[in-house]
């Protein structure tokens, strides 16, 4: 059977995508992560269409870990599409960017984001933040149960 | 210290838990400004700047709440609900930490808005080794809300 995907990683910058998956190979959770390039494909994996019509709303990831500045769709609309949804507003999402923009940290925690990480410039920051993150919300999270995604 | 330089905001009833988290903290140089509420009146009384914290600004909110949810005089998804539902501590991280194992309660406590929900372990060194990661994940690699969350709803110059 394939292996669940726990992450969901959207990132459109492919050096970005490299050393997010290479900081996750070597654990556990190397092979269950999914990447998207921009906030269309993420809603489509998040919604379970499209391309992604045979996803369940039943085995959502435990983390997104989401890019702001995306191509077509842009992240700050994807969780706010996330959170509005029933099928999908309890699903931890994490912030992963190198914005500095306070507006951005403002609106990401107004907008009910879980967590804010800022992508560090350093090689070996980046990695261990990933790891980190990964650990905390696959590991140390207990993720939300299939009840809490059938309204209220 | 004083209430406007707290870093966690511990909300515990039970003095064993309230040790072994202090400790844990502490062993690991992750945070000394750490401040203990023991039931959850306290608890808003101090998020929300009011009876014997009326000193304290909604400027300078903690940069993590760990919520037990069995708590004397006002449980902690009430403390939950109060929280995420106001403008001026909406944006606070709050992690639920308990040993309750119901799902209404997890359920519940995702809905209300927590930012993240743990389960206590009954080991000791468990229970150290998750508070340990728990405070790392917070206190450095979490980017808290800047200020500019706490003010009221909406800025001005319309969505983003």
């Amino acid at each position: 059977m394939k292996e669940e995907q726990e992450i969901l990683l959207v990132e459109d910058n492919s050096g970005d995508v490299e050393l997010t998956l290479h900081a996750l190979r070597g654990s556990d959770f190397g092979r269950r992560v999914h990447v998207v390039g921009d906030g269309e494909a993420a809603l489509d994996f998040l919604f379970c269409r499209g391309p992604y019509s045979s996803r369940s709303f039943e085995r959502p990831p435990k983390l997104v870990l989401l890019d702001l500045k995306l191509p077509k769709v842009d992240g700050l609309e994807v969780l706010r599409q996330i959170r509005t949804d029933p099928r999908t507003k309890t699903i931890p999402v994490v912030a992963f960017t190198s914005s500095q923009a306070e507006g951005d940290v403002i609106e990401g925690y107004r907008l009910g984001i879980n967590s804010y990480i800022y992508k560090p410039t350093d090689f070996g920051d980046f990695r261990e933040m990933v790891k980190q993150a990964a650990q905390y919300w696959l590991q140390i999270n207990q993720p939300p149960p299939l009840a809490a995604f059938r309204g209220q | 210290m004083t209430p406007n330089e707290v870093e966690i905001l511990l909300v515990e009833d039970n003095p064993a838990d309230v040790e072994l988290t202090l400790h844990s903290l502490r062993a690991h140089n992750l945070s000394n400004r750490i401040y203990v509420v023991r039931d959850g009146e306290e608890a808003l009384d101090f998020l929300f700047c009011r009876g014997a914290f009326g000193g304290r600004s909604f400027d300078h909110p903690p940069k993590l709440v760990l919520l037990d949810l069995k708590l004397p005089k006002v449980d902690g998804i009430e403390v939950l609900r109060a929280v995420k539902s106001d403008s001026r501590t909406k944006a606070i991280p709050v992690v639920i930490l308990t040993s309750s194992k119901e799902e209404k309660d997890l359920v519940n406590g995702y809905h209300l808005g927590a930012n993240s929900y743990i389960q206590k372990p009954v080991d000791f060194d468990q229970f150290r080794e998750i508070v340990k990661q728990l405070g790392l994940y917070w206190l450095v690699v979490n980017e808290p809300p800047p200020n500019g969350a706490f003010s009221g709803p909406g800025r001005s110059g319309g969505k983003r």
